[in-house]
């Protein structure tokens, strides 16, 4: 690393944990119906609850609110799919986008409704704008509003003791939306128009460029498909052009909800290395920010709601230990460059700079790997697929984390949470007595939801790499040779049942082979959490509180930040150590072979 | 369920309005205020005519123009509806062989040029519409373009270093040259 590399990551680290607290605190005071916003926005809130016939002080139990979380989400995968299925008929479609197909919708509807976003497509030549801001923008607001309200509902279930009711989603959903994300969102897209993202409905602009172009133009056959001779390689013919077309839209406003909300959906197909997404290095310095601004939130969030700040400063703490050991090992790989590069005579010294922009470098590349792949968020300003193998190691393996640390909008912290009680369980084993998570008893109903929630992902993954690579749709998908095609397709699967979202983008994966079973992976991948999630949140919410004795083990100090790491790198490890040895480590040996 | 039916559907249909037209609709009109040039993709005009944004990378093959990144999006580089990066992973002999033939075109057109290769000038960027290239990326192309041009090369250098950004507040990412507006300068001075 370099001494700036050094100095990025510090000065990142002192921002990010100077805006948590007051952040945190306000979360906090919004979601138990407090607080300045609530008075200015009464209004319309209370209109919204008299529209919908919900009455804001009735409380649900635990199943209640999984279903009301449940049909809100598929109500939301349901309206992106119809826009998507209609767009050609509908308006704000200038450039005449056509339907999208059926496998690529259902894949697309699934992937925002779950927070994924994970794009099988190329925004800037399939969505209409209307599809952009009426369906995949509204979908980073949901999704992100509903990881959040899922945390706050398991935090309240630690809060209370013998209580029937964990909250009132749509009031939980109504107020993280209006007085958390949309004015966060409103004032950053107006930081990233002020850098040069773009903001309009115009049409596509042609412009027309200093020089001539002289390019091969691939044949077409009558159903526009590539024409290819008898060895496979695709027919050209010699073309010119002095054309280029800039793409436009409301780029701004779906950007800010995009990182603010942890989503990662691009508005184009380069995402956050696209200069209109992204223009200069201080909007990406922001973007990396918002990623992680409000998961480090909801530790303090959680600090305040259940009374004690440092339960909440312990969870923060063991992320942010763990999230500077993988960025300082993301920057340190990419910086190495690419051996096989500098034989053939190039400099070296800027890094590995395939897949990256000149304005962002290696540092912003690799610390904004390192952050939108713990943080659920998929975003990406370099193309993972060309990182070095043990540069791409890195994403890969903080997706494998189980996205807890720092995670997705309130999916990070129930995820760490979850790890937490598993790691006084296992505490409580080693030393004979009945663990406990403050002043609840941790027993066999709570052990097994922890236990669903921390395998269903991996199940998910493993399982859908091994159908993958077994079949022949799913090798068809393959750009590189060798190991990486392997980490294509193990990187595709880890991304979607985390519901991250990012890609080893090489993989052709808009094929109803992949647009099905990922769209399977990321469902349950975010169902198969949240369910159990409230469940367990259920039977914390019912159980009596239990005063802390000499025999309570402490979970606040270096001790239980220690055994909660170890926790989440032992599972994380266990799982997928024997896949990743296939992958990124077969390749870094062949890369650097032994002498 | 039905408890859940009408609160679901009213909710869903109210905060979508909120989110997906009120809020996008606020953000336009506020920036299209505030900020119309960005807002509109900061397009450089010359003459009445558009042509290109300071944001927006431009594919330059002759000599008298500096070179940007390679840029691998299709068909043809620097195509503004394809954007996105090669993919291509470390060992994949693809990606060595296409930066020898970049090394090659560059020796080519350039015999005499001893300076190192600078990785920014034979790699492909991530969105394939890189407006910038590294200042080294940038003195490595003097001698070609001066005297393509028929200029100083100090002229051509002292240019370069007008154009070269430096990290923005001190601290933000990396020193950079925007080849576009480099090379609009150098056309306007000699007058085309």
């Amino acid at each position: 690393m370099t001494i700036h590399a050094w100095l990025l990551l510090g000065v990142y680290l002192a921002l990010l944990l100077l805006a948590a607290k007051p952040l945190g605190s306000y979360i906090a005071a919004v979601m138990e119906g407090r607080g300045l916003a609530l008075r200015f926005g009464g209004g319309i809130e209370s209109l919204l609850y008299r529209l919908c016939g919900v009455r804001r002080d009735e409380e649900m139990g635990w199943l209640h609110y999984a279903l009301a979380i449940l049909l809100f989400n598929v109500l939301g995968a349901l309206a992106v799919y119809t826009l998507q299925r209609l767009q050609l008929w509908l308006p704000l479609n200038p450039q005449g986008m056509a339907h999208v197909s059926p496998d690529s919708s259902f894949n697309t509807a699934v992937s925002f409704a779950t927070n994924t976003n994970w794009q099988g497509y190329s925004g800037e030549s399939t969505m209409s704008y209307l599809t952009q801001m009426l369906g995949l923008t509204v979908q980073n607001f949901f999704s992100a509003a509903t990881g959040i309200v899922v945390v706050i509902a398991l935090i309240r279930s630690f809060a209370r003791h013998t209580a029937r009711t964990i909250g009132n989603a749509w009031v939980d959903l109504t107020r993280i939306t209006l007085y958390v994300l949309l004015p966060i969102a409103l004032v950053y897209a107006l930081f990233l128009v002020s850098q040069g993202a773009i903001q309009n409905f115009d049409p596509y602009k042609d412009v027309t460029t200093l020089q001539v172009t002289e390019y091969d133009n691939p044949k077409l056959d009558a159903a526009g498909q590539p024409l290819k001779d008898d060895k496979g390689v695709a027919i050209t013919e010699p073309a010119t052009t002095q054309t280029q077309t800039l793409p436009m839209g409301p780029v701004a406003s779906q950007e800010a909800i995009k990182t603010l909300g942890t989503n990662g959906g691009g508005f184009f197909n380069a995402n956050s290395a696209h200069p209109y997404e992204n223009p200069t290095p201080l909007s990406n310095f922001i973007q990396m920010l918002s990623i992680f601004l409000i998961p480090a939130a909801l530790c303090l969030t959680f600090g305040r709601m259940v009374g004690d700040m440092r339960q909440g400063w312990a969870v923060l703490a063991a992320m942010t230990l763990m999230f500077v050991v993988v960025a300082i090992a993301a920057i340190s790989f990419e910086q190495q460059g690419n051996p096989l590069l500098a034989n053939l005579g190039v400099d070296m010294a800027a890094g590995n700079m395939e897949g990256k922009e000149t304005r962002f470098g290696i540092a912003e590349s690799g610390l904004f790997a390192t952050i939108t792949t713990l943080a659920s968020c998929g975003a990406v300003n370099a193309m993972h697929d060309s990182f070095t193998p043990l540069g791409g190691f890195v994403p890969l393996w903080d997706m494998m984390l189980g996205e807890v640390v720092f995670g997705g909008v309130g999916t990070g912290l129930y995820g760490m949470l979850v790890f937490a009680v598993m790691a006084v369980f296992i505490a409580g084993l080693m030393i004979g007595r009945t663990p406990e998570y403050l002043g609840k008893k941790i027993e066999a109903h709570e052990i097994k939801m922890v236990s669903i929630t921390i395998l269903v992902t991996p199940f998910l993954v493993l399982a859908g790499t091994a159908i993958a690579v077994m079949t022949t749709d799913g090798i068809a998908g393959i750009a590189n040779p060798g190991a990486h095609g392997f980490s294509e397709i193990l990187y595709a699967f880890t991304s979607a049942a985390n519901n991250n979202g990012s890609a080893f983008a090489g993989l052709s994966a808009n094929t109803p082979f992949y647009n099905g079973l990922l769209a399977v992976a990321m469902w349950f991948g975010r169902f198969g959490v949240i369910v159990p999630v409230l469940a367990l949140a259920g039977g914390l919410a019912a159980k009596k509180r239990i005063t802390a004795s000499a025999g309570t083990m402490p979970t606040h100090g270096p001790l239980f930040v220690v055994l909660l790491i170890g926790t989440v790198v032992l599972v994380g490890a266990l799982n997928y150590v024997p896949a990743l040895a296939l992958g990124p480590v077969v390749e870094h040996l062949m890369l650097y072979p032994a002498h | 369920m039905k408890t859940l039916l009408r609160p679901a559907i009213t909710l869903f249909v109210l905060l979508s309005a909120i989110t997906g037209i009120v809020y996008p609709l606020t953000v336009t009109s506020i920036a299209q205020a505030v900020f119309p040039g960005t807002a509109a993709g900061s397009l450089l005009v010359r003459g009445g005519k558009p042509v290109g944004s300071t944001l927006i990378g431009q594919n330059f093959a002759e000599q008298k123009y500096f070179w940007g990144r390679p840029s691998a999006t299709s068909p043809q580089p620097y195509n503004g509806i394809t954007s996105g990066g090669s993919n291509q992973g470390p060992l994949n002999p693809a990606l060595v062989a296409a930066v020898k033939e970049r090394i090659e075109t560059l020796k080519a057109v350039d015999p005499g040029n001893q300076l190192p290769i600078p990785a920014d000038l034979v790699t492909a960027s991530a969105s394939g519409l890189d407006p910038h290239i590294s200042p080294a990326a940038a003195r490595y192309q003097v001698a070609r373009v001066a005297a393509a041009r028929k200029l100083p090369p100090e002229q051509v250098a002292a240019l370069i270093d007008v154009h070269t950004e430096g990290r923005q507040w001190g601290l933000f990412g990396e020193p950079r040259v925007n080849v576009l507006l480099l090379n609009l300068t150098l056309d306007d001075q000699q007058g085309k």
